[in-house]
C-alpha cells in the first residue's frame, strides 16, 4: 500500500508544479477577442444624440469661458471603463489585445467586451442595489439581500428594459426568496411593528432612486425651493398603505394608509396622491401597480432623468446633476441631462445602449490633466475629467488584476476567486466602506494609506512570489525598460514618462536587492500613488 | 477651527518630538496648543459602549425586590441611597466619582439607528450623516503635534464612530486588542528600501501632477502619506502598547481586550488623543438576559472602575469625560426565554470626570416598569451636556456638504451634571 502512497504523494506534487509552471508562463495565444456590434456605434439616431450632448457640453464652457482639456489617451478611457463597469483595472492581456485593433475600434471593442462580461453584470448590479436597497443587512428572515443582488445581476446580463426591471421592484408580490425583487419592500420591515413594511421609507426610496427627487424631506417641513408639499410625500406614502406581509411573502390587501398628525397625534387617514402628473396614473391595478406604472410613465419627465444620472454618475464616479438623487434644484441643470434622458426613454430603456452613449460622450473622453492647472473648474462643468476618490473595491479589485498578468474574471479557477474574495472582504472591512452615500466628494485618509502601504492585500499580491506579476516581470522582461513599462501598464495602465522611465530603470539596475525585490518595490510605489486610488 | 488640512500636517512635523511621553512634554503640548488662555474644561472623551443595548436593570438601575427586577440584586455604592445591580461591585465603590442618568429616552429601537442616535446626538436622517462626539472634539479642538489619529475607536462595533459632514478623516481609526500591535504600521522593511520605495513613489506623484497640481492637493493623498508616514515612526504609538503598564495595573482593568481597551485608551489621552471608544459587545440579550448581562459585567466591573480609579490617581479625570453605557435599555418585563427586548424609553447612562459631578442620579423609572421616566432626558440633551463639559457649544452652526446649517447639538445641557462641584 505504501507505493500507492507515494504514487498519489508524486502525483499531487507533479499537478502542483505543472500548474505553476503553466500560471508562470505568460499567455501565448491572447483569447479570442470579444465580437463588438458596430452598428450599435454608427446609428445615425445614437451619433445624433451624443453629437447634441457633445454640442450642449461645448455650449456651456464657452459660455463659461472654460477651456476643455485634451482628448485623454485611449488606454485611460479604457482605465475609466474597466473602473466603471466590471470595478477594476484592465488586465495586461487585456491591454495587449486591446492594442491588437486598429484605432478607431479599440473602445467600442472594449465598451462591449466589458458590458458582456458576466464581471460587469455583477458588479452593476452591487453598485445598483445600494441605491435600491441599501449597503446593510436588513431585518432577519425577511430580506435577502444576496437574491435581491442575483436577481439584479440576470436582469443586467439579460439586459432586461430599465423600466420592467423598476416595475418589478415597485410592485412585484411573493416571497422575498422566490421572487426576489420583493426585497425592495421587505427591507423595510418594521420589527417593531409586526414586521409590516414601511411606507414612509419605501415612499423616500422610491422618490430618490426612481425619480431623483428628494420628497422624503418634505416628510417633516415643505421644501425649501421645490413646490413639493408634506401632503405630497404623505399621498405618495399611502400607495405602499396597503402593502403587507404574510405567509405568501409580500402582497397588497386592503386597510388605509393612517398617519398621526406630529403636532396634534390625531390619526388621518390619507388617499394615495401623486405629487405631480395624475394622468400618468394608471386608473387599475393595485396601489403599487398604479405607482410603478406612473413612476415609469413615458412621459414621466423624472425617471429618464434620474436614470441617465446615476448611471452617468456610475461611470464618471461623479454625478452629472449632484447630489445624484436631488434633480430638483434652483440651479440650471445641464441639457445633456434632458437629451440623454429622451434617448433613453424612446429607445426601450436599454442600459446598455445609455452607457454607450456617455461612454462615448466627449467629456467621457477628456483627459484629467488640464493646461494652465485651472481645473477646479473645469472640472465642475465636466471640461476636464474629474479626480474622484475610488470605492474601496474598486482599490482592492485593481490591486489584485495589476498584480496578475492574466484577467481575473468568471473564468478564473475557484480557489483563486475564493482567495481573492477572502483577501478582498478583510480589506473593505478595513478600508471603510462608503456605504450609498458614495458620490460625495470624499478625500483619502491615514488608515486608508496604512493599509496600501503596509497591509496584508497590497504585500500579498505584490512580493516577490510565483503567481505575482513583480515575480514574472522580473524573470520574463527581457530587459530593464521592458520590465518598466510591463508594470506601468500593469498597475496605472499606461506607460512611463521619459522622467519615470529613467528612475527605474536606473532603479532595476542597482543591486543591493534581487531583481524581484526591485520589481516589488516599484509595484508598491505605482500601487500606492495618488494616479492608483483616484479615478481620473 | 480649521480642519486637520494638508497645512497642518506640515506643522505638526515641526512640533513632533521624541519627548510626548513625558510628563514635560505633555505639559509643553498642552502649553502650546492655547497660549495664554489654559483651557478649564475637559480634553478627552473616553466612552465605553456597550453594544446591542445593556439591560438597565441588570446595571445602573436596579430594582431589587420588585416584579421587574425577576430576581436581579443590588449592591450599595460609596454613595448613600445609590444602589448598583449585583455584579458591579467595585465600580460602586468609585461611585463618587461617577453620575448616573437613569431617565435616557431614545427615539430609536433599532441597533443601527439607535447606535447612531446615541453616538451622533441626531436621528438618522436621509440627508446628512452626522459626526459622532469624538469626530466633533477632534474637529473643533485640534492639536498640534499629533503623530496619530485624535479619534480611536477600539474593538469597534459593527458602526463605528464618524466623521459625517466633517469628513472622513475624522471617523475614528480602529484597532483590536491591544494585546497585539496596532495593525498595518510598520513595513518591517530595511530603512534603505523603505527609502528608496519613497522615491520611487515620489517620481510616481511628480509625473501624475503635472496639469493637475491643485486638484491632486486636495485630494490629500499625499498628505495622508506623510500622515502615515509619521504614525509609523511616531512615539506615541507607544501608547497603543499595555504591555508597558505594571502587571497589577493590567489585572485591575482585568485581562480582557476590554480591559486591555480601557487601559490603553487612558495611554491614548495622555499623549493628547481626543475621543477613544472602547466596544463591550454582547448585550442584546433577547434570551437569558440574566446570566447573559453578569457575565459582561465581569469583565465591565473591573475595567470601568480601574479606569476611573487610574485616571484620578493621574490627576487625568478632571480633564477626561468618561461615559459607559449602550443604544438603549431593555424591558422590564421578561419574554418567555427569559431575555429582555429593547427599550428606549427609560435606560441609563453613566458619566464621569471631567467637569461632570460625581455622585448624582438623574431621573428616575418607574418600579412597575411603565414606560416615561421621571425628569427624562434625551439623547441630544445628553449630547449638549457633554460637548458643554468639553468647552464647545452645543449650539454652533455648521454647513453640511449639501447647504444645511445644522447645530452640533439641538438639546439642552443637564445643568444638575455641570457647574463647580459643591
Amino acid at each position: 500500500m505504501i507505493w500507492m502512497r507515494n504514487l498519489l504523494f508524486v502525483t499531487l506534487v507533479g499537478g502542483g508544479l505543472c500548474t505553476v509552471g503553466y500560471q508562470l508562463i505568460p499567455p501565448r495565444a491572447p483569447k479570442p477577442v470579444t465580437r463588438y456590434d458596430a452598428n450599435a456605434y454608427s446609428d445615425p439616431q445614437f451619433r445624433d444624440a451624443v453629437d447634441r450632448a457633445d454640442a450642449s457640453f461645448r455650449e456651456q464652457w464657452s459660455t463659461a469661458k472654460v477651456h476643455a482639456a485634451q482628448p485623454a489617451p485611449d488606454l485611460l478611457v479604457a482605465r475609466r471603463l474597466a473602473l466603471g463597469l466590471v470595478g477594476t483595472v484592465p488586465s495586461l492581456e487585456e491591454i495587449r489585445q486591446l492594442e491588437t485593433l486598429p484605432a478607431e475600434q479599440r473602445l467600442p471593442w472594449w465598451l462591449d467586451h466589458l458590458l458582456q462580461d458576466r464581471r460587469f453584470a455583477d458588479y452593476f448590479a452591487e453598485r445598483l442595489a445600494r441605491t435600491y436597497v441599501g449597503a446593510e443587512d436588513g431585518p432577519f428572515l425577511f430580506y435577502r439581500r444576496n437574491r435581491f443582488v442575483s436577481w439584479l445581476e440576470d436582469s443586467l446580463a439579460r439586459n432586461r428594459p430599465y423600466d420592467a426591471v423598476v416595475r418589478d421592484l415597485i410592485a412585484d408580490d411573493g416571497l422575498w426568496t422566490d421572487k426576489p425583487a420583493t426585497n425592495f419592500v421587505s427591507v423595510t420591515c418594521q420589527q417593531d411593528k409586526q414586521n409590516q413594511p414601511d411606507p414612509v421609507r419605501l415612499a423616500g426610496r422610491v422618490t430618490r432612486a426612481f425619480l431623483g427627487l428628494r420628497l422624503d424631506c418634505a416628510q417633516c417641513h415643505n421644501h425649501p425651493f421645490a413646490s413639493w408639499k408634506k401632503a405630497d410625500f404623505e399621498g405618495l406614502s399611502a400607495f405602499f398603505g396597503q402593502t403587507h406581509v404574510g405567509f405568501t411573502g409580500i402582497y397588497d390587501g386592503a386597510g388605509e394608509y393612517v398617519v398621526e398628525d406630529r403636532k396634534t397625534q390625531v390619526p388621518k387617514t390619507i388617499e394615495p396622491h401623486v405629487p405631480f402628473a395624475p394622468e400618468l396614473l394608471p386608473d387599475h391595478g393595485t396601489r403599487r401597480q398604479q405607482l410603478a406604472g406612473w413612476v415609469t410613465h413615458p412621459k414621466n419627465p423624472y425617471f429618464a432623468r434620474a436614470a441617465v444620472n446615476r448611471v452617468w454618475a456610475l461611470l464618471f464616479s461623479r454625478p452629472l446633476v449632484d447630489p445624484v438623487d436631488n434633480l430638483e434644484q434652483n440651479e440650471t441643470t445641464p441639457p445633456a441631462l434632458q437629451i440623454l434622458a429622451d434617448d433613453f426613454s424612446s429607445h426601450g430603456y436599454d442600459l446598455r445602449r445609455l452607457i454607450r452613449l456617455i461612454a462615448s460622450s466627449e467629456a467621457f473622453r477628456l483627459d484629467s490633466a488640464a493646461d494652465g492647472d485651472d481645473g477646479e473648474a473645469a472640472e465642475k462643468m465636466f471640461a476636464v475629467f474629474p479626480l474622484t476618490r475610488l470605492r474601496p473595491e474598486q482599490v482592492a479589485g485593481g490591486v489584485q488584476q495589476a498584480s496578475s498578468v492574466g484577467t481575473l474574471d468568471a473564468q478564473s479557477h475557484i480557489v483563486f476567486r475564493l482567495a481573492r474574495y477572502g483577501q478582498q472582504n478583510d480589506f473593505l472591512k478595513r478600508y471603510g466602506d462608503s456605504g450609498e452615500d458614495e458620490f460625495d466628494g470624499r478625500t483619502g485618509t491615514i488608515p486608508q494609506r496604512l493599509l496600501m502601504m503596509n497591509g496584508a492585500l497590497v504585500q500579498s499580491n505584490i512580493r516577490d512570489e510565483p503567481l505575482n506579476a513583480s515575480m514574472r516581470i522580473a524573470l520574463m522582461a527581457p530587459d530593464n525598460p521592458r520590465a518598466v513599462e510591463t508594470a506601468y501598464l500593469a498597475a496605472l495602465t499606461r506607460r512611463p514618462t521619459a522622467a519615470e522611465e529613467a528612475h527605474f530603470e536606473a532603479a532595476l539596475a542597482d543591486d543591493h536587492l534581487t531583481r524581484p525585490q526591485r520589481v516589488t518595490d516599484l509595484f508598491w510605489a505605482l500601487i500606492n500613488s495618488t494616479e492608483f486610488s483616484w479615478n481620473h | 477651527m480649521e480642519p486637520l488640512n494638508r497645512r497642518g500636517f506640515l506643522r505638526m512635523a515641526g512640533v513632533a518630538g521624541a519627548t510626548w511621553l513625558t510628563p514635560v512634554g505633555t505639559l509643553l503640548a498642552r502649553a502650546a496648543e492655547a497660549p495664554g488662555k489654559p483651557r478649564d474644561h475637559a480634553q478627552s472623551i473616553i466612552l465605553l459602549w456597550l453594544q446591542g443595548g445593556p439591560s438597565q436593570l441588570e446595571t445602573f438601575d436596579p430594582h431589587p425586590d420588585t416584579r421587574i427586577a425577576a430576581g436581579t440584586t443590588a449592591v450599595d455604592s460609596a454613595v448613600k441611597g445609590v444602589q448598583l445591580a449585583t455584579g458591579l461591585e467595585r465600580t460602586a465603590e468609585e461611585m463618587g466619582s461617577i453620575s448616573l442618568i437613569r431617565s435616557m429616552v431614545s427615539k430609536e429601537g433599532d441597533h443601527e439607528r439607535g447606535t447612531y442616535a446615541m453616538k451622533t446626538g441626531f436621528r438618522p436622517d436621509p440627508t446628512v450623516i452626522h459626526p459622532s462626539i469624538g469626530a466633533i472634539c477632534c474637529h473643533e479642538l485640534p492639536l498640534a503635534g499629533a503623530d496619530i489619529p485624535r479619534h480611536i475607536s477600539i474593538l469597534p462595533s459593527q458602526w463605528p464612530a464618524r466623521g459625517g459632514y466633517l469628513g472622513d478623516q475624522y471617523n475614528a481609526f480602529r484597532t483590536d486588542d491591544p494585546a497585539s500591535p496596532v495593525p498595518d504600521t510598520s513595513s518591517l522593511l530595511p530603512a534603505r528600501r523603505e527609502e528608496e520605495r519613497l522615491q520611487h513613489l515620489d517620481v510616481v506623484e511628480n509625473a501624475f501632477a503635472a496639469g493637475r497640481h491643485k486638484r491632486v492637493e486636495a485630494t490629500m493623498h499625499r498628505d495622508s502619506v506623510a500622515g502615515a508616514l509619521k504614525m509609523m515612526s511616531s512615539e506615541q504609538l507607544k501608547a497603543f502598547d499595555v504591555l508597558k503598564e505594571p502587571l497589577a495595573l493590567r489585572r485591575a482593568y482585568g485581562e480582557t481586550p476590554f480591559g486591555r481597551g480601557c487601559l490603553a485608551a487612558r495611554r491614548l489621552i495622555e499623549v493628547g488623543v481626543r475621543c477613544v471608544e472602547v466596544t463591550l459587545s454582547g448585550w442584546d440579550t433577547h434570551a437569558n438576559n440574566h446570566a447573559t448581562v453578569h457575565n459582561l459585567l465581569t469583565t465591565l466591573d473591573p475595567a470601568f472602575s480601574a479606569l476611573i480609579r487610574d485616571l484620578r490617581e493621574r490627576g487625568l479625570l478632571e480633564r477626561t469625560v468618561v461615559l459607559c453605557g449602550g443604544e438603549f435599555g431593555r424591558t422590564p418585563t421578561v419574554n418567555p426565554v427569559g431575555g429582555r427586548d429593547h427599550w428606549p424609553t427609560g435606560f441609563s447612562m453613566a458619566l464621569a470626570g471631567g467637569g461632570i459631578r460625581g455622585g448624582k442620579v438623574i431621573g428616575e423609572t418607574d418600579p412597575d416598569g411603565k414606560p416615561e421616566p421621571a425628569n427624562p432626558v434625551t439623547v441630544p440633551d445628553l449630547h449638549a451636556t457633554i460637548l458643554t463639559a468639553v468647552g464647545i457649544d452645543p449650539a454652533q452652526l455648521n454647513q453640511t456638504p449639501i447647504g444645511r446649517t445644522v447645530k452640533f447639538s439641538e438639546g439642552t445641557p443637564v445643568a444638575d451634571l455641570l457647574g463647580n462641584a459643591d
